[in-house]
């Protein structure tokens, strides 16, 4: 089944590779992945959608917050979240099929960002599954060209971010202390 | 208050700090800086001949120490050759710290020679991973490197450090406090779960503390050796935990798994309760999943959440320390005592009555012969010799196997092996770390024919060192792991597994200036072993035992490990 994961990681050399490196290391397949900065510049927060079995879900949530990099890993599946994604279409159409194209875009809410001769460019935002219907119904008037920005997500609920504090150096000696005691 | 110098010089400071007394490597191009300065200094360096040695020795002085090791190799090759050590650190937990020299920051990305992508490649080998390009950067990354390697659940980190890190000039100012505000580890263990626990602990009639890696890592031996003697419970030890809890402990089973006893395997299918301690349900120990301690509850303690529920949900869940956790658990079970019932002190008595008959039925094998030595022989009179007191490292196979059955543990941290990666090549150099690491202890080095030879290059650090290492080689001319697979499971058909060429023993190790010696009689091995330990410097005594002969109990590869097979199934003719 499909999980969102909504993640808040430090913006550091190396982090996006560390979260697309453990997907593919345990096997879980990425169905979409976004990621962009949040309003403080040192941290990105990600969303991705990945399919696995049921039973594995929190296991991918507790190895993403096994990552130094990651301040949060969240499961949205199943928490109140809005979901969106973003759709580009590019259709070319005929003469005769313009005015349909359009409406069928006005259902979807969707905006023209490109018009000619050939046919139009429509952008879309909404529930993904409603943008799959969306390009569907596109792609019976004519040929199109997809570009699908992934999902985006929110939770609705705020989810307290518990954040580790410094720590004295030599720390690493923990375990020297407590092997000659 | 801070002072100028070279980058190579503040790494040189912060390894000081971290208390590193020793360090295994080979040098390169780009970190050429930092063994000029190294030069000078009193951390003392050891010259391995193959990278990846040097982290199976950081991994050796680890696990006997329980300190930090550190090993450093060059870029590009260097640190490409790291990366089996890394893993294996990686999957029996070890802290370990990995530097590599990296090509100069303006030079990444242009093929440079001796450029590797070493913080990629390394990025799945390791718990963390760092590529410093500004000087500023290095002293923190340092002791970050050592914090994550050494706490929580351990492993191993690799810190990438580029050659105009290392010759740039800067200002040094000790580093006091480290932030890694995503860095979560949990220790203290749920109040309410640990209650429930020994309740559970206190109501059950057939329960069995199964205890791992974790007791060790967490230098937990006294704790968990408390809660056994308070509850009697029988404990079985994983591979990783032999020594948890002393072999000549009354409540020691033994090792449960693929090559477990008859007994552990039993009690483990037998159960009402599993308390898992510091454990991860690895495959090798339990079987077909499906089929595993069917009967029990499970109360599972380990300090990485990610294991808790991976491969057996819990009844009883506990995020934290086994050091902090299992005392916790004591003190609750005394808190709150539960009065047993008679019918539970019976069930109790019988429980222990049955797990002693499974170990008289059936003892781990043992056999002797009038003219050949057994492996099994070789891997008693090396528990003679240890008395469950000496360090002992192995490769991974069958005298792993055999070594790990019937050689005793008295205490942590000396039996040193490749557990879950199961690296050939691991034992001699791993000894090397932990000689250098323990020079009063008496080390053996097991290994068997095939990944001796992946070692014989460390047997000039041996010698370089003056290590007194005994290094046993169980020869038995065969892959013999991988020959037992084909003779019950591919039809005898020997592919690839004969190692019909040795090396003269003797002559071997007289090359690097020590003595070795070939046995294959069974009454010369008591003596040989007595004089390998007493001759002051290294040894390599090269034991040729019975070619053919495989380890029980076997529970074949996705089998329950109640159906064991505890002999061969038929009398194995030599081709």
């Amino acid at each position: 089944m499909l999980q969102v994961i909504s993640l808040l990681l430090e913006n550091k050399p190396g982090a996006l590779m560390r979260v697309t490196g453990l997907l593919s290391q345990r096997g879980y397949n990425i169905e979409s992945l976004t990621v962009a900065r949040t309003l403080d510049p040192s941290l990105s927060r990600m969303t991705i959608v990945v399919d696995v079995e049921s039973h594995q879900r929190q296991q991918v949530i507790k190895q993403m917050n096994k990552l130094i990099n990651v301040l949060q890993a969240t499961d949205l599946s199943d928490s109140p979240a809005v979901v969106r994604e973003l759709v580009l279409v590019r259709i070319r159409t005929s003469q005769e099929s313009r005015t349909a194209v359009l409406k069928e875009a006005e259902i979807f809410g969707g905006r023209v960002v490109d018009s000619s001769t050939e046919g139009f460019a429509i952008e879309v935002t909404g529930d993904p599954e409603k943008l799959s219907e969306f390009i569907d119904v596109m792609g019976s008037y004519g040929e199109i060209d997809v570009t699908r920005s992934g999902a985006l997500a929110i939770a609705l609920e705020s989810k307290k971010l518990k954040l580790q504090p410094p720590v004295p150096t030599k720390a690493g000696a923990r375990l020297e202390e407590t092997l000659s005691n | 208050m801070s002072t100028l110098m070279s980058g190579a010089k503040m790494l040189l400071e912060c390894l000081a700090r971290e208390g590193v007394d020793c360090m295994f490597g080979y040098p390169g191009g780009v970190t050429l800086p930092f063994y000029d300065v190294l030069y000078e200094h009193h951390i003392r360096h050891v010259l391995v001949r193959h990278e990846e040695n040097a982290a199976f020795a950081a991994e050796g002085y680890a696990r006997v120490t329980g300190k930090v090791g550190v090993c450093c190799a060059t870029s590009g090759p260097g640190a490409t050759n790291l990366t089996t050590g890394l893993v294996d650190a990686m999957m029996d937990s070890i802290p370990i710290v990995a530097l590599t020299g990296q090509v100069p920051s303006k030079l990444i990305g242009s093929d440079a020679f001796q450029e590797a992508d070493t913080f990629g490649i390394t990025r799945p080998c390791t718990k963390h991973n760092y590529l410093v390009k500004k000087l500023e950067e290095l002293p923190q990354i340092i002791h970050e490197a050592f914090y994550v390697a050494a706490s929580g659940r351990p492993g191993p980190v690799l810190v990438d450090i580029t050659k105009d890190v290392f010759q740039g000039q800067g200002h040094y100012q000790p580093v006091t406090s480290i932030h890694l505000p995503g860095y979560k580890v949990f220790t203290e263990g749920h109040t309410g779960q640990i209650k429930r626990a020994a309740q559970m602990i206190q109501e059950s009639e057939r329960p069995l503390v199964y205890s791992g890696g974790g007791i060790i890592l967490s230098n937990a031996s006294p704790e968990l050796r408390e809660f056994v003697e308070l509850t009697d419970a029988p404990t079985v030890t994983t591979l990783m935990g032999l020594g948890s809890l002393p072999s000549e402990h009354p409540n020691f089973i033994s090792m449960p798994g693929m090559h477990g006893s008859y007994a552990a395997n039993m009690a483990l299918s037998n159960a009402d309760l599993l308390i898992a301690l510091g454990v991860r349900f690895d495959d090798r120990v339990t079987g077909r999943l499906a089929a595993f301690a069917p009967h029990a509850k499970v109360i599972h303690v380990d300090i990485d959440p990610a294991e808790i529920g991976k491969n057996r949900a819990p009844d009883v869940p506990i995020v934290g320390d086994v050091k902090r956790v299992v005392p916790k658990i004591v003190k609750a079970m005394k808190e709150n005592p539960v009065p047993a019932s008679e019918k539970l002190k019976a069930g109790r008595r019988a429980w222990w009555h049955q797990i002693r008959e499974w170990k008289a039925e059936h003892p781990y094998n043992t056999p002797r012969s009038e003219s050949e030595i057994k492996p099994q022989h070789l891997m008693a009179e090396i528990d003679r010799i240890s008395g469950g007191q000496a360090i002992v490292t192995s490769d991974v196979g069958q005298h792993q196997m055999w070594a790990a059955q019937l050689i005793r543990f008295n205490e942590p941290r000396l039996w040193v092996n490749s557990g879950g990666l199961g690296s050939m090549g691991f034992g001699v150099p791993a000894a090397v770390g932990a000689q250098m690491a323990r020079p009063d202890k008496l080390v053996f080095a097991i290994a068997g024919d095939g990944g001796f030879q992946m070692s014989i290059p460390e047997l000039g650090t041996i010698a370089s060192n003056g290590l007194p290492i005994k290094i046993i080689v169980m020869n038995n001319g065969y892959l013999g792991m991988v020959r037992q697979w084909q003779t019950l499971f591919y039809n005898n058909r020997l592919s690839s597994v004969e190692l019909d060429c040795f090396p003269d023993a003797e002559k071997l190790a007289g090359a690097y200036g020590f003595k070795g010696r070939t046995i294959d009689k069974p009454w010369e091995l008591a003596s040989a072993l007595e004089e390998a330990v007493n001759e002051p410097g290294p040894y390599l005594l090269n034991v040729k035992v019975t070619p053919m002969e495989c380890v029980y109990p076997m529970v074949p590869a996705g089998g329950a490990i109640n159906e064991m097979v505890l002999g061969p199934p038929q009398p194995v003719a030599v081709p």
